[in-house]
């Protein structure tokens, strides 16, 4: 469905490298999600999926339509949702649907039945003007107008960003709902819990993709024990850990520390004695199963 | 063609749905006409004038009167006092001085020769030449006069010796202000419209973003371009109109030419216009951008349009200058239409 070969982008004249050398490979009807921080390249590679963006180097193909000769039927075939609502303020929730489905030469009728369980939520508000929406009917709306020409793949540029957790679990729902219809979503994201609800994940950072698979098995690569360790006092946890002799990484997560030893053979009962030995009290020391960010910050470490 | 139609459809719903614009649209011609064409005008009427009679005799009498009579003056101070004079002129009481020495008369008398002295305020070059030209018309008016009055035995030799010029103003008769303005003003107008509107509506389409979301749609570039520029040229149009249906009334302008002739032309010059505005669209990426370019534009091509001075007194450069900046052309062809003909 789409396949990426060798793509270089930078800015600036060189100075700047947004993407390095991407290779990444995308099935139909897949719901395939890019995950990385803010600045790691996402947006670049989206624009340059959606004919937005002329790579340095390599090949993008949609479809076998190439993304810069063919940039004419690559429009046709992709959705595009930008990161930043693009759609017009000025207009209602119905004018925008109309102006966008007459652009693509069809009608909201056509393929009404595509964007039906997402319109139905905003219909109510159908006259209100666009600007004047929530942000997670903003979303739907957007949404809405990048599916009126039932594309073959859709492109979602951090869709969920700023939307609150009611709004970002529905959405996903509709994204389960129309891979179902069997298109195809590319989905960015830097929020890493989102991760797990893709078919499969690209890891990306500074350019470069990290790691690309199915969740699971990405999960299943961390192929270290980690540990939650909480105590009374969690700024001396960091500055003590840091002198913990097979240390591998120690990160702080919410309210406790992510921690990895270099020794396969490290324990809890050894952290533990290792910590009161430093005057911590009230110790929780529990080996827990990694999550996607642990496996992006293993990732992140091995690259540097 | 249908997508340039949904386009037009969504650019008008845009363009009505903004109080502010609707209101400007309207606006715009009647007050620029108003005001501009009633107040910007050259004529100086109220000059005022400070004199020092210091001679006191009959001929200084006598042509202190003539200012007096002048509908261009009001002597609004005099004494003997030079200082005082120059006070009012300070204090902004008083445009210009005139000073008649003591023994003006005894010395036009005896000497045939006597002298009198103005004095200017030219903070304003322009108000101080046209002060100037009407007061040494003035002295020259008296000097005829006197010269034969006294000098002169008889009506033959008077005749003799005097050449008069006799002139008359073609195309505008009685040099009146207004229609000279109104052709201007309505030039001006146009390159507002073209310049400005569709310029800030492509920008506003990058700043938004919804430029983005509109290329990843099958709609060509002339499509969008021509989807954008159609409205303003429709809106162009309809201002020129009002213009015209305001302006002809309002101030009895003559109209001789054809319309068919005018509305060409404009449809040309807007589509010049339109042209500078979309380029310069391009180089700005936000509205606040764009509105300083064009304004910078925009003052260039009205100070160099010859409505506020006369194109032939520009260096060589202004007039090359002059030439590519078409507004000035716009004009004259405008100005073909209202009263080119009058005397025919």
């Amino acid at each position: 469905m789409v396949k990426i070969e060798n793509i270089t982008k930078t800015y600036e004249k060189g100075k700047v490298k947004a993407l390095t050398n991407i290779n990444l490979s995308i099935e139909k009807g897949e719901l395939f999600g890019l995950i990385g921080p803010d600045g790691a390249g996402k947006t670049s590679l989206f624009r340059i999926l959606t004919s937005l963006l002329i790579p340095d180097s390599g090949i993008v193909k949609i479809m076998n339509f190439d993304v810069v000769k063919d940039y004419k039927e690559i429009r046709k075939i992709t959705g595009y949702m930008p990161g930043k609502f693009s759609l017009y303020q000025d207009l209602s929730v119905e004018e925008n649907l109309n102006f966008f489905a007459s652009v693509f030469g069809t009608t909201v009728k056509e393929n009404y039945s595509l964007i039906e369980d997402i319109y139905v939520q905003i219909e109510p508000f159908k006259k209100r003007l666009a600007g004047k929406l929530s942000g997670g009917m903003k979303q739907k709306l957007a949404l809405s107008c990048a599916l009126i020409h039932k594309p073959e793949i859709l492109v979602l540029d951090e869709p969920t960003t700023g939307v609150d957790a009611v709004s970002r679990k529905e959405f996903w729902e509709m994204l389960k709902k129309l891979k179902s219809e069997g298109i195809t979503i590319l989905v960015s994201t830097p929020y890493m819990d989102e991760a797990s609800l893709c078919d499969r994940i690209a890891l990306i950072q500074n350019g470069e993709i990290l790691s690309v698979d199915k969740p699971l098995n990405i999960i299943n690569q961390f192929n270290k024990k980690l540990f939650a360790i909480r105590t009374s006092n969690m700024y001396q946890l960091m500055q003590d850990l840091k002198q913990f002799g097979s240390l591998n990484t120690a990160f702080l997560f919410g309210q406790v520390v992510h921690f990895t030893s270099k020794n396969k053979n490290t324990n809890s009962e050894e952290i533990r004695f290792f910590l009161k030995e430093n005057n911590h009290s009230d110790i929780f020391i529990k080996e827990i199963v990694p999550s996607i960010e642990d496996c992006f910050m293993e990732f992140a470490k091995n690259e540097k | 063609m249908r997508t340039i139609f949904f386009i037009l459809r969504k650019e008008f719903k845009q363009i009505f749905r903004n109080p502010m614009m609707v209101r400007l649209i309207i606006a715009l011609p009647i007050v620029q006409l108003i005001v501009l064409a009633n107040a910007a005008t050259m004529d100086l009427k109220n000059i005022n004038l400070a004199i020092v009679d210091n001679d006191l005799s009959s001929i200084s009498r006598q042509l202190i009167s003539k200012f007096e009579g002048s509908p261009f003056f009001t002597i609004t101070y005099r004494d003997f006092s030079e200082k005082g004079a120059q006070k009012s002129v300070a204090l902004n009481q008083s445009d210009a001085i005139l000073i008649i020495p003591v023994n003006f008369q005894k010395d036009l008398l005896k000497n045939d020769k006597a002298k009198l002295q103005f004095s200017i305020n030219a903070i304003n070059g322009m108000s101080a030449g046209i002060t100037n030209y009407y007061m040494q018309s003035i002295i020259l008016d008296f000097n005829k006069k006197i010269i034969g009055e006294w000098k002169m035995p008889t009506k033959e030799l008077q005749k003799a010796k005097n050449i008069t010029v006799t002139y008359a103003h073609w195309f505008n008769k009685e040099l009146i202000f207004n229609i000279f303005m109104v052709p201007g003003i309505l030039a001006v107008l146009v390159t507002i419209m073209g310049m400005f509107l569709p310029g800030l509506n492509l920008v506003r389409e990058k700043e938004i973003g919804t430029i983005e979301q509109i290329n990843v749609t099958p709609i060509k570039k002339y499509q969008f371009i021509l989807g954008k520029l159609l409205p303003f040229i429709i809106i162009a149009f309809f201002e020129l109109t009002l213009g015209l249906f305001i302006g002809i009334p309002l101030f009895n302008v003559p109209v001789i030419g054809s319309f068919f002739v005018l509305y060409s032309v404009a449809g040309i010059y807007l589509l010049a216009i339109l042209g500078i505005g979309l380029l310069l669209s391009t180089f700005a990426n936000t509205q606040q951008q764009l509105m300083f370019l064009s304004y910078f534009v925009l003052i260039i091509f009205i100070l160099m349009s010859g409505i506020f001075t006369p194109t032939e007194s520009m260096p060589k450069w202004g007039q090359i200058l002059v030439l590519l900046i078409f507004c000035h052309k716009f004009m004259r062809y405008q100005f073909t239409l209202f009263y080119q003909l009058v005397l025919q």
